[in-house]
Protein backbone atom coordinates (compact mmCIF):
# COMPACT_ATOMS: atom_id res chain seq x y z
CA UNK A 1 0.00 0.00 0.00
CA UNK A 2 2.74 2.40 0.98
CA UNK A 3 4.32 2.08 -2.47
CA UNK A 4 1.01 2.90 -4.14
CA UNK A 5 0.68 6.02 -2.01
CA UNK A 6 4.29 7.17 -2.24
CA UNK A 7 4.65 6.79 -6.03
CA UNK A 8 1.22 7.34 -7.55
CA UNK A 9 2.80 8.68 -10.76
CA UNK A 10 4.76 5.49 -11.52
CA UNK A 11 1.79 3.27 -10.78
CA UNK A 12 -0.48 5.44 -12.94
CA UNK A 13 1.93 5.15 -15.91
CA UNK A 14 2.00 1.38 -15.57
CA UNK A 15 -1.78 1.27 -15.16
CA UNK A 16 -2.24 3.25 -18.38
CA UNK A 17 0.16 0.87 -20.20
CA UNK A 18 -1.86 -2.04 -18.87
CA UNK A 19 -5.16 -0.49 -19.94
CA UNK A 20 -3.79 0.41 -23.36
CA UNK A 21 -2.67 -3.17 -24.04
CA UNK A 22 -5.96 -4.59 -22.82
CA UNK A 23 -7.98 -2.06 -24.81
CA UNK A 24 -6.13 -2.61 -28.08
CA UNK A 25 -6.28 -6.39 -27.68
CA UNK A 26 -10.02 -6.38 -26.90
CA UNK A 27 -10.74 -4.05 -29.81
CA UNK A 28 -8.94 -6.30 -32.28
CA UNK A 29 -10.41 -9.44 -30.66
CA UNK A 30 -14.00 -8.16 -30.99
CA UNK A 31 -13.39 -7.04 -34.57
CA UNK A 32 -12.19 -10.57 -35.37
CA UNK A 33 -14.71 -12.51 -33.32
CA UNK A 34 -17.85 -10.94 -34.85
CA UNK A 35 -17.14 -12.06 -38.44
CA UNK A 36 -15.87 -15.46 -37.26
CA UNK A 37 -19.03 -16.03 -35.19
CA UNK A 38 -21.24 -14.95 -38.10
CA UNK A 39 -19.40 -17.30 -40.44
CA UNK A 40 -19.71 -20.19 -37.99
CA UNK A 41 -23.42 -19.46 -37.56
CA UNK A 42 -24.05 -19.41 -41.33
CA UNK A 43 -21.75 -22.28 -42.34
CA UNK A 44 -22.64 -24.89 -39.77
CA UNK A 45 -19.94 -27.45 -40.54
CA UNK A 46 -17.25 -24.88 -39.71
CA UNK A 47 -18.41 -24.72 -36.10
CA UNK A 48 -16.61 -27.87 -34.89
CA UNK A 49 -13.16 -27.20 -36.43
CA UNK A 50 -13.19 -23.48 -35.60
CA UNK A 51 -14.37 -23.86 -32.02
CA UNK A 52 -12.06 -26.86 -31.58
CA UNK A 53 -9.05 -24.93 -32.86
CA UNK A 54 -9.80 -21.93 -30.65
CA UNK A 55 -10.32 -24.26 -27.72
CA UNK A 56 -6.91 -25.85 -28.23
CA UNK A 57 -5.30 -22.39 -28.35
CA UNK A 58 -6.91 -21.64 -25.02
CA UNK A 59 -5.27 -24.67 -23.39
CA UNK A 60 -1.73 -23.46 -24.20
CA UNK A 61 -0.29 -21.69 -21.13
CA UNK A 62 -0.08 -17.97 -21.78
CA UNK A 63 3.63 -17.76 -20.98
CA UNK A 64 4.39 -20.48 -23.56
CA UNK A 65 2.14 -18.87 -26.17
CA UNK A 66 3.87 -15.49 -25.81
CA UNK A 67 7.28 -17.16 -26.11
CA UNK A 68 6.10 -18.73 -29.37
CA UNK A 69 5.07 -15.31 -30.64
CA UNK A 70 8.27 -13.44 -29.72
CA UNK A 71 10.21 -14.64 -32.81
CA UNK A 72 7.37 -13.39 -34.99
CA UNK A 73 6.52 -10.06 -33.36
CA UNK A 74 9.58 -9.25 -31.24
CA UNK A 75 10.16 -8.85 -27.53
CA UNK A 76 7.53 -6.13 -27.01
CA UNK A 77 3.90 -5.38 -26.36
CA UNK A 78 2.86 -6.61 -29.82
CA UNK A 79 3.55 -10.26 -28.97
CA UNK A 80 1.58 -9.89 -25.76
CA UNK A 81 -1.34 -8.22 -27.53
CA UNK A 82 -1.44 -10.96 -30.19
CA UNK A 83 -1.52 -13.58 -27.43
CA UNK A 84 -4.39 -11.74 -25.72
CA UNK A 85 -6.31 -11.60 -29.00
CA UNK A 86 -5.84 -15.34 -29.59
CA UNK A 87 -6.85 -16.21 -26.04
CA UNK A 88 -10.02 -14.15 -25.98
CA UNK A 89 -11.24 -15.45 -29.38
CA UNK A 90 -12.63 -18.65 -27.98
CA UNK A 91 -14.60 -16.77 -25.30
CA UNK A 92 -15.97 -14.11 -27.64
CA UNK A 93 -16.79 -16.41 -30.57
CA UNK A 94 -18.46 -18.94 -28.33
CA UNK A 95 -20.60 -16.38 -26.54
CA UNK A 96 -21.66 -14.77 -29.78
CA UNK A 97 -22.56 -18.05 -31.52
CA UNK A 98 -24.40 -19.34 -28.45
CA UNK A 99 -26.18 -15.99 -28.15
CA UNK A 100 -27.23 -15.99 -31.80
CA UNK A 101 -28.38 -19.59 -31.61
CA UNK A 102 -30.32 -18.78 -28.45
CA UNK A 103 -32.63 -16.26 -30.08
CA UNK A 104 -36.14 -17.71 -30.17
CA UNK A 105 -36.77 -18.81 -33.79
CA UNK A 106 -40.38 -17.58 -33.48
CA UNK A 107 -39.03 -14.06 -32.92
CA UNK A 108 -36.87 -14.23 -36.04
CA UNK A 109 -39.73 -15.66 -38.06
CA UNK A 110 -42.01 -12.88 -36.87
CA UNK A 111 -39.38 -10.32 -37.92
CA UNK A 112 -39.14 -11.88 -41.36
CA UNK A 113 -42.89 -12.32 -41.70
CA UNK A 114 -43.50 -8.68 -40.82
CA UNK A 115 -41.35 -7.54 -43.71
CA UNK A 116 -38.01 -6.60 -42.13
CA UNK A 117 -35.06 -6.76 -44.51
CA UNK A 118 -31.95 -8.75 -43.62
CA UNK A 119 -30.17 -5.67 -42.25
CA UNK A 120 -33.25 -4.49 -40.34
CA UNK A 121 -33.55 -7.92 -38.74
CA UNK A 122 -29.86 -7.78 -37.82
CA UNK A 123 -29.83 -4.30 -36.28
CA UNK A 124 -33.31 -4.14 -34.80
CA UNK A 125 -33.73 -7.71 -33.55
CA UNK A 126 -30.59 -9.85 -33.53
CA UNK A 127 -28.08 -7.28 -32.25
CA UNK A 128 -30.18 -6.04 -29.32
CA UNK A 129 -31.06 -9.62 -28.33
CA UNK A 130 -27.53 -10.97 -28.55
CA UNK A 131 -25.85 -7.93 -26.99
CA UNK A 132 -26.25 -8.94 -23.32
CA UNK A 133 -24.80 -12.41 -23.99
CA UNK A 134 -21.99 -10.93 -26.07
CA UNK A 135 -21.18 -8.35 -23.41
CA UNK A 136 -20.95 -11.13 -20.84
CA UNK A 137 -18.31 -12.68 -23.12
CA UNK A 138 -16.51 -9.35 -23.45
CA UNK A 139 -16.42 -9.06 -19.68
CA UNK A 140 -14.81 -12.47 -19.20
CA UNK A 141 -12.44 -11.78 -22.10
CA UNK A 142 -11.44 -8.47 -20.50
CA UNK A 143 -10.54 -10.20 -17.23
CA UNK A 144 -8.50 -12.82 -19.10
CA UNK A 145 -6.79 -10.04 -21.08
CA UNK A 146 -5.93 -8.12 -17.90
CA UNK A 147 -4.37 -11.27 -16.46
CA UNK A 148 -2.27 -11.94 -19.57
CA UNK A 149 -1.20 -8.32 -19.75
CA UNK A 150 0.29 -8.77 -16.28
CA UNK A 151 2.61 -11.47 -17.63
CA UNK A 152 3.43 -9.07 -20.49
CA UNK A 153 5.88 -7.26 -18.18
CA UNK A 154 8.22 -10.24 -18.58
CA UNK A 155 8.31 -9.49 -22.32
CA UNK A 156 9.15 -5.84 -22.11
CA UNK A 157 5.55 -4.77 -22.59
CA UNK A 158 5.25 -2.73 -19.39
CA UNK A 159 2.03 -2.68 -17.42
CA UNK A 160 1.27 -3.38 -13.77
CA UNK A 161 3.04 -6.74 -13.99
CA UNK A 162 6.30 -4.79 -13.94
CA UNK A 163 5.67 -3.98 -10.27
CA UNK A 164 5.25 -7.66 -9.48
CA UNK A 165 8.29 -8.91 -11.38
CA UNK A 166 10.54 -6.04 -10.24
CA UNK A 167 9.43 -6.67 -6.69
CA UNK A 168 10.23 -10.39 -6.92
CA UNK A 169 13.66 -9.70 -8.41
CA UNK A 170 14.62 -7.06 -5.85
CA UNK A 171 12.84 -8.57 -2.86
CA UNK A 172 10.63 -5.47 -2.59
CA UNK A 173 7.47 -6.80 -0.95
CA UNK A 174 5.87 -3.36 -1.02
CA UNK A 175 6.13 -3.40 -4.83
CA UNK A 176 4.67 -6.91 -5.07
CA UNK A 177 1.74 -5.99 -2.84
CA UNK A 178 1.21 -2.74 -4.72
CA UNK A 179 1.20 -4.56 -8.07
CA UNK A 180 -1.18 -7.26 -6.85
CA UNK A 181 -3.59 -4.74 -5.40
CA UNK A 182 -3.49 -2.61 -8.52
CA UNK A 183 -4.15 -5.54 -10.90
CA UNK A 184 -6.94 -6.89 -8.72
CA UNK A 185 -8.53 -3.46 -8.41
CA UNK A 186 -8.32 -2.95 -12.17
CA UNK A 187 -9.95 -6.32 -12.85
CA UNK A 188 -12.72 -5.59 -10.34
CA UNK A 189 -13.44 -2.13 -11.72
CA UNK A 190 -13.52 -3.29 -15.37
CA UNK A 191 -15.72 -6.21 -14.39
CA UNK A 192 -18.09 -3.87 -12.58
CA UNK A 193 -18.28 -1.42 -15.48
CA UNK A 194 -18.97 -4.13 -18.05
CA UNK A 195 -21.53 -5.74 -15.76
CA UNK A 196 -23.36 -2.41 -15.57
CA UNK A 197 -23.25 -2.16 -19.36
CA UNK A 198 -24.66 -5.68 -19.67
CA UNK A 199 -27.46 -4.77 -17.32
CA UNK A 200 -28.19 -1.63 -19.30
CA UNK A 201 -28.41 -3.62 -22.55
CA UNK A 202 -31.28 -5.69 -21.19
CA UNK A 203 -34.23 -3.35 -20.74
CA UNK A 204 -36.66 -6.27 -20.59
CA UNK A 205 -35.00 -7.63 -17.46
CA UNK A 206 -34.30 -4.27 -15.92
CA UNK A 207 -37.91 -3.63 -14.96
CA UNK A 208 -39.97 -5.50 -12.44
CA UNK A 209 -42.08 -8.42 -13.67
CA UNK A 210 -45.72 -7.42 -13.74
CA UNK A 211 -47.36 -10.56 -12.50
CA UNK B 1 -59.03 -5.60 -50.55
CA UNK B 2 -57.69 -8.95 -49.47
CA UNK B 3 -58.84 -11.28 -52.21
CA UNK B 4 -56.53 -14.29 -52.35
CA UNK B 5 -56.24 -16.87 -55.07
CA UNK B 6 -54.20 -20.07 -55.15
CA UNK B 7 -53.64 -21.37 -58.65
CA UNK B 8 -52.27 -24.91 -58.84
CA UNK B 9 -49.82 -24.20 -55.98
CA UNK B 10 -47.31 -26.89 -55.05
CA UNK B 11 -44.24 -27.02 -52.86
CA UNK B 12 -41.84 -29.92 -52.72
CA UNK B 13 -39.02 -29.49 -50.21
CA UNK B 14 -35.72 -30.81 -51.49
CA UNK B 15 -35.41 -34.38 -50.31
CA UNK B 16 -39.13 -34.68 -49.53
CA UNK B 17 -40.73 -37.97 -50.54
CA UNK B 18 -43.97 -36.27 -51.55
CA UNK B 19 -44.84 -32.60 -52.05
CA UNK B 20 -45.64 -30.81 -48.79
CA UNK B 21 -48.37 -28.99 -50.70
CA UNK B 22 -49.73 -30.56 -53.85
CA UNK B 23 -51.61 -28.64 -56.56
CA UNK B 24 -53.81 -26.47 -54.39
CA UNK B 25 -56.28 -24.34 -56.27
CA UNK B 26 -58.78 -22.27 -54.34
CA UNK B 27 -60.09 -18.79 -53.84
CA UNK B 28 -60.41 -16.90 -50.56
CA UNK B 29 -62.81 -14.01 -50.76
CA UNK B 30 -62.27 -10.59 -49.31
CA UNK B 31 -63.48 -10.29 -45.71
CA UNK B 32 -63.76 -14.03 -45.21
CA UNK B 33 -62.32 -16.12 -42.36
CA UNK B 34 -60.94 -19.31 -43.84
CA UNK B 35 -59.53 -21.87 -41.42
CA UNK B 36 -57.04 -24.33 -42.85
CA UNK B 37 -57.66 -27.51 -40.89
CA UNK B 38 -55.84 -30.79 -40.91
CA UNK B 39 -53.62 -33.16 -38.95
CA UNK B 40 -49.95 -32.31 -38.35
CA UNK B 41 -47.81 -32.66 -41.43
CA UNK B 42 -50.72 -32.09 -43.80
CA UNK B 43 -49.12 -28.98 -45.29
CA UNK B 44 -51.43 -26.39 -43.76
CA UNK B 45 -48.68 -24.17 -42.31
CA UNK B 46 -46.63 -24.57 -45.50
CA UNK B 47 -49.58 -23.37 -47.56
CA UNK B 48 -50.02 -20.37 -45.24
CA UNK B 49 -46.36 -19.39 -45.36
CA UNK B 50 -46.35 -19.33 -49.13
CA UNK B 51 -48.77 -16.40 -48.96
CA UNK B 52 -46.17 -14.13 -47.34
CA UNK B 53 -43.37 -15.87 -49.20
CA UNK B 54 -41.65 -17.35 -46.19
CA UNK B 55 -41.76 -20.34 -48.52
CA UNK B 56 -41.66 -20.05 -52.29
CA UNK B 57 -43.91 -22.44 -54.20
CA UNK B 58 -42.13 -24.83 -56.53
CA UNK B 59 -45.17 -24.79 -58.80
CA UNK B 60 -48.19 -22.60 -59.46
CA UNK B 61 -48.96 -19.02 -58.49
CA UNK B 62 -50.62 -17.05 -55.73
CA UNK B 63 -52.49 -13.85 -56.47
CA UNK B 64 -53.28 -11.17 -53.90
CA UNK B 65 -55.96 -8.81 -55.20
CA UNK B 66 -55.14 -10.05 -58.69
CA UNK B 67 -51.40 -9.38 -58.42
CA UNK B 68 -49.04 -12.33 -58.67
CA UNK B 69 -47.11 -12.12 -55.40
CA UNK B 70 -43.93 -13.28 -57.15
CA UNK B 71 -43.88 -9.89 -58.83
CA UNK B 72 -43.80 -8.02 -55.51
CA UNK B 73 -40.74 -7.43 -53.37
CA UNK B 74 -40.94 -9.93 -50.51
CA UNK B 75 -40.54 -7.27 -47.80
CA UNK B 76 -43.15 -5.01 -49.43
CA UNK B 77 -45.59 -7.93 -49.68
CA UNK B 78 -45.05 -8.91 -46.04
CA UNK B 79 -45.59 -5.37 -44.79
CA UNK B 80 -49.06 -5.53 -46.39
CA UNK B 81 -49.95 -8.77 -44.63
CA UNK B 82 -50.67 -9.17 -40.94
CA UNK B 83 -48.85 -12.15 -39.47
CA UNK B 84 -49.64 -13.80 -36.15
CA UNK B 85 -47.80 -16.92 -35.02
CA UNK B 86 -47.93 -19.37 -32.16
CA UNK B 87 -46.09 -18.20 -29.01
CA UNK B 88 -46.78 -14.68 -30.35
CA UNK B 89 -43.17 -14.12 -31.47
CA UNK B 90 -43.16 -10.74 -29.74
CA UNK B 91 -39.79 -8.99 -29.67
CA UNK B 92 -38.68 -9.47 -26.05
CA UNK B 93 -36.44 -6.38 -26.04
CA UNK B 94 -39.23 -4.04 -27.16
CA UNK B 95 -42.12 -2.69 -25.12
CA UNK B 96 -45.69 -3.47 -26.11
CA UNK B 97 -45.89 -0.10 -27.86
CA UNK B 98 -42.62 -0.67 -29.74
CA UNK B 99 -43.78 -4.11 -30.83
CA UNK B 100 -47.01 -2.70 -32.22
CA UNK B 101 -45.09 0.10 -33.95
CA UNK B 102 -42.80 -2.21 -35.95
CA UNK B 103 -44.69 -2.33 -39.23
CA UNK B 104 -45.83 1.34 -39.18
CA UNK B 105 -42.15 2.25 -38.69
CA UNK B 106 -41.13 0.03 -41.61
CA UNK B 107 -43.84 1.78 -43.63
CA UNK B 108 -42.32 5.11 -42.50
CA UNK B 109 -45.52 6.53 -41.04
CA UNK B 110 -45.11 9.91 -39.29
CA UNK B 111 -44.49 9.61 -35.55
CA UNK B 112 -47.75 11.12 -34.23
CA UNK B 113 -49.72 8.79 -36.48
CA UNK B 114 -47.81 5.77 -35.14
CA UNK B 115 -48.42 6.84 -31.53
CA UNK B 116 -52.13 7.29 -32.20
CA UNK B 117 -52.26 3.93 -33.94
CA UNK B 118 -50.65 2.17 -30.96
CA UNK B 119 -53.28 3.52 -28.56
CA UNK B 120 -56.09 2.76 -30.99
CA UNK B 121 -54.99 -0.86 -31.46
CA UNK B 122 -54.31 -1.56 -27.79
CA UNK B 123 -57.77 -0.29 -26.97
CA UNK B 124 -59.16 -2.47 -29.76
CA UNK B 125 -57.64 -5.64 -28.28
CA UNK B 126 -58.74 -4.54 -24.79
CA UNK B 127 -55.34 -3.79 -23.29
CA UNK B 128 -55.70 -0.29 -21.79
CA UNK B 129 -52.79 1.68 -23.36
CA UNK B 130 -52.02 3.56 -20.16
CA UNK B 131 -51.34 0.31 -18.37
CA UNK B 132 -49.76 -1.80 -21.11
CA UNK B 133 -47.87 0.52 -23.50
CA UNK B 134 -44.56 0.42 -21.64
CA UNK B 135 -44.59 -3.18 -20.46
CA UNK B 136 -42.27 -5.80 -21.85
CA UNK B 137 -43.64 -9.08 -23.28
CA UNK B 138 -42.15 -11.06 -20.38
CA UNK B 139 -44.45 -9.12 -18.07
CA UNK B 140 -47.62 -10.27 -19.86
CA UNK B 141 -49.67 -13.47 -19.60
CA UNK B 142 -49.87 -15.76 -22.65
CA UNK B 143 -53.29 -14.43 -23.59
CA UNK B 144 -52.15 -10.81 -23.26
CA UNK B 145 -49.08 -11.53 -25.37
CA UNK B 146 -51.25 -12.94 -28.11
CA UNK B 147 -53.51 -9.87 -27.95
CA UNK B 148 -50.41 -7.75 -28.51
CA UNK B 149 -49.47 -10.13 -31.34
CA UNK B 150 -52.84 -9.47 -32.96
CA UNK B 151 -52.55 -5.71 -32.46
CA UNK B 152 -49.06 -5.78 -33.96
CA UNK B 153 -50.30 -7.72 -36.99
CA UNK B 154 -53.12 -5.20 -37.51
CA UNK B 155 -50.87 -2.16 -37.11
CA UNK B 156 -50.07 -1.54 -40.78
CA UNK B 157 -53.77 -1.86 -41.60
CA UNK B 158 -53.32 -4.92 -43.82
CA UNK B 159 -56.17 -6.25 -45.95
CA UNK B 160 -55.26 -9.79 -45.10
CA UNK B 161 -54.15 -11.55 -41.92
CA UNK B 162 -52.29 -14.84 -41.69
CA UNK B 163 -52.65 -16.60 -38.35
CA UNK B 164 -50.56 -19.71 -37.77
CA UNK B 165 -52.09 -21.65 -34.86
CA UNK B 166 -52.06 -18.45 -32.82
CA UNK B 167 -53.90 -19.91 -29.84
CA UNK B 168 -52.31 -23.36 -29.89
CA UNK B 169 -50.29 -22.87 -26.72
CA UNK B 170 -52.96 -21.07 -24.72
CA UNK B 171 -55.24 -22.55 -22.06
CA UNK B 172 -58.78 -23.47 -23.07
CA UNK B 173 -60.61 -20.62 -21.33
CA UNK B 174 -58.31 -17.91 -22.64
CA UNK B 175 -58.41 -19.52 -26.08
CA UNK B 176 -62.19 -19.27 -26.19
CA UNK B 177 -62.00 -15.62 -25.13
CA UNK B 178 -59.46 -14.89 -27.88
CA UNK B 179 -61.59 -16.68 -30.46
CA UNK B 180 -64.53 -14.49 -29.47
CA UNK B 181 -62.20 -11.54 -29.78
CA UNK B 182 -61.29 -12.54 -33.34
CA UNK B 183 -64.96 -12.77 -34.26
CA UNK B 184 -65.66 -9.38 -32.67
CA UNK B 185 -62.68 -7.76 -34.41
CA UNK B 186 -63.68 -9.35 -37.68
CA UNK B 187 -67.20 -7.92 -37.48
CA UNK B 188 -65.59 -4.48 -37.01
CA UNK B 189 -62.67 -4.68 -39.41
CA UNK B 190 -63.67 -7.09 -42.19
CA UNK B 191 -60.18 -8.43 -42.89
CA UNK B 192 -59.50 -11.50 -44.95
CA UNK B 193 -58.21 -14.00 -42.43
CA UNK B 194 -56.37 -17.20 -43.23
CA UNK B 195 -56.14 -19.16 -40.00
CA UNK B 196 -54.24 -22.41 -39.54
CA UNK B 197 -55.56 -24.76 -36.88
CA UNK B 198 -55.60 -28.42 -35.97
CA UNK B 199 -58.41 -27.82 -33.48
CA UNK B 200 -61.77 -28.78 -35.00
CA UNK B 201 -63.86 -26.82 -32.53
CA UNK B 202 -61.79 -23.72 -33.16
CA UNK B 203 -62.24 -24.15 -36.91
CA UNK B 204 -65.98 -24.62 -36.62
CA UNK B 205 -66.32 -21.61 -34.31
CA UNK B 206 -64.31 -19.18 -36.37
CA UNK B 207 -64.56 -20.15 -39.98
CA UNK B 208 -66.81 -18.85 -42.69
CA UNK B 209 -65.29 -21.67 -44.68
CA UNK B 210 -62.90 -24.46 -43.72
CA UNK B 211 -60.18 -25.74 -46.01
CA UNK B 212 -59.62 -29.34 -44.95
CA UNK B 213 -56.18 -30.59 -45.93
CA UNK B 214 -54.63 -34.04 -45.85
CA UNK B 215 -51.26 -35.12 -47.25
CA UNK B 216 -50.68 -31.76 -48.88
CA UNK B 217 -53.93 -31.72 -50.80
CA UNK B 218 -57.25 -29.99 -50.37
CA UNK B 219 -59.75 -32.61 -49.28
CA UNK B 220 -62.77 -30.35 -48.97
CA UNK B 221 -63.31 -26.60 -48.91
CA UNK B 222 -66.72 -25.62 -47.66
CA UNK B 223 -68.75 -24.00 -44.92
CA UNK B 224 -68.73 -25.65 -41.46
CA UNK B 225 -72.37 -26.55 -41.94
CA UNK B 226 -71.74 -28.32 -45.24
CA UNK B 227 -68.64 -30.09 -43.92
CA UNK B 228 -70.64 -31.51 -41.02
CA UNK B 229 -73.72 -32.38 -43.02
CA UNK B 230 -72.07 -33.39 -46.31
CA UNK B 231 -68.49 -34.51 -45.58
CA UNK B 232 -66.67 -35.42 -48.81
CA UNK B 233 -65.28 -38.65 -47.40
CA UNK B 234 -64.54 -40.58 -44.23
CA UNK B 235 -61.38 -38.53 -43.58
CA UNK B 236 -63.43 -35.35 -43.23
CA UNK B 237 -66.19 -37.18 -41.37
CA UNK B 238 -63.76 -38.54 -38.80
CA UNK B 239 -61.67 -35.38 -38.58
CA UNK B 240 -64.72 -33.31 -37.74
CA UNK B 241 -66.16 -35.90 -35.40
CA UNK B 242 -69.38 -35.61 -37.33
CA UNK B 243 -70.97 -38.50 -35.43
CA UNK B 244 -71.36 -36.54 -32.19
CA UNK B 245 -74.69 -34.82 -32.76
CA UNK B 246 -74.91 -32.73 -29.62
CA UNK B 247 -71.39 -31.44 -30.14
CA UNK B 248 -72.24 -30.64 -33.71
CA UNK B 249 -75.24 -28.62 -32.61
CA UNK B 250 -73.04 -26.72 -30.21
CA UNK B 251 -70.74 -25.72 -33.05
CA UNK B 252 -73.22 -24.76 -35.72
CA UNK B 253 -74.57 -21.28 -35.74
CA UNK B 254 -78.31 -20.67 -35.87
CA UNK B 255 -77.83 -18.63 -39.03
CA UNK B 256 -76.66 -21.72 -40.92
CA UNK B 257 -79.87 -23.71 -40.35
CA UNK B 258 -82.66 -21.12 -40.14
CA UNK B 259 -85.17 -20.39 -42.88
CA UNK B 260 -85.76 -16.93 -44.19
CA UNK B 261 -88.69 -15.01 -42.77
CA UNK B 262 -91.86 -15.88 -44.64
CA UNK B 263 -93.45 -12.89 -46.41
CA UNK B 264 -96.50 -13.00 -44.12
CA UNK B 265 -94.37 -13.06 -40.97
CA UNK B 266 -95.84 -11.12 -38.11
CA UNK B 267 -93.98 -10.54 -34.93
CA UNK B 268 -95.67 -13.32 -32.94
CA UNK B 269 -94.98 -14.78 -29.55
CA UNK B 270 -91.94 -16.85 -30.56
CA UNK B 271 -89.01 -16.87 -28.20
CA UNK B 272 -86.04 -15.11 -29.80
CA UNK B 273 -82.32 -15.73 -30.04
CA UNK B 274 -79.37 -14.24 -31.88
CA UNK B 275 -78.23 -15.48 -35.29
CA UNK B 276 -74.81 -16.08 -33.71
CA UNK B 277 -76.14 -18.49 -31.09
CA UNK B 278 -75.50 -22.19 -31.56
CA UNK B 279 -78.10 -24.74 -32.62
CA UNK B 280 -77.57 -26.32 -29.24
CA UNK B 281 -78.79 -23.10 -27.60
CA UNK B 282 -81.73 -23.17 -29.98
CA UNK B 283 -82.60 -26.77 -29.13
CA UNK B 284 -82.37 -26.00 -25.46
CA UNK B 285 -84.67 -22.98 -25.90
CA UNK B 286 -87.24 -25.04 -27.82
CA UNK B 287 -87.24 -27.81 -25.21
CA UNK B 288 -87.45 -25.31 -22.37
CA UNK B 289 -90.26 -23.16 -23.75
CA UNK B 290 -92.12 -25.77 -25.81
CA UNK B 291 -92.50 -23.18 -28.57
CA UNK B 292 -92.98 -24.54 -32.10
CA UNK B 293 -90.59 -22.01 -33.65
CA UNK B 294 -87.96 -19.49 -32.68
CA UNK B 295 -87.44 -16.05 -34.18
CA UNK B 296 -83.83 -15.33 -35.07
CA UNK B 297 -82.65 -11.78 -34.49
CA UNK B 298 -79.74 -9.92 -35.99
CA UNK B 299 -78.96 -6.61 -34.30
CA UNK B 300 -82.44 -6.79 -32.73
CA UNK B 301 -84.30 -7.23 -36.03
CA UNK B 302 -85.96 -10.53 -36.96
CA UNK B 303 -84.12 -12.19 -39.85
CA UNK B 304 -85.33 -15.81 -39.82
CA UNK B 305 -87.28 -18.62 -38.24
CA UNK B 306 -86.03 -21.86 -36.74
CA UNK B 307 -88.01 -24.98 -35.88
CA UNK B 308 -87.11 -28.38 -34.47
CA UNK B 309 -87.25 -29.72 -38.04
CA UNK B 310 -84.54 -27.33 -39.16
CA UNK B 311 -82.32 -28.50 -36.34
CA UNK B 312 -83.00 -32.14 -37.16
CA UNK B 313 -82.26 -31.59 -40.85
CA UNK B 314 -78.86 -30.11 -40.06
CA UNK B 315 -77.85 -33.31 -38.29
CA UNK B 316 -79.63 -36.00 -40.32
CA UNK B 317 -77.77 -35.50 -43.58
CA UNK B 318 -74.36 -36.26 -42.14
CA UNK B 319 -75.69 -39.20 -40.17
CA UNK B 320 -76.91 -40.96 -43.29
CA UNK B 321 -73.45 -42.17 -44.20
Amino acid sequence: MSYLISTPGDVLTLLLQHLRMTGIALGIAIALAVPIALLVTRVRWLAVPVMGGLGILYTIPSLALIIFLVPLFGLNATSVIVAMVLYTQVILVRNLTVGLAGINPAVLEAARGMGMSVSQRWWRVQVPLVLPVFLAGVRIAAIVAIAIATIGAKFNAGGLGKLLFDGIQTNRYDKIVAGAIAVAALALVINGLLLALEHYAQPQRRSQPGQ
Amino acid sequence: MGNLQFDDVSLRFSGGARPAVNRVTCQVNSGEIVVILGPSGCGKTTLLKMVNRLYEPTGGNIFLDGVNIRHLKATTLRQQIGYVIQQSGLFPHMTVAENVAVVPKLLKWPKPQIQARIDELLALVKLPPGEFRDRYPAQLSGGQQQRVGIARALAGNPGIMLMDEPFGAIDAITRTALQDEILRLQSQLQKTILFVSHDVEEALRLADRILVMGQGEVVQFDTPFNLLTRPANNFVYNLLGADDMVRQLGLLRVASAMMALPPNYSNGHNPTLSHRDSLRDALSLILRTGAPALTVLEDGDPVGLLTLDHIRQSTVVGNGR
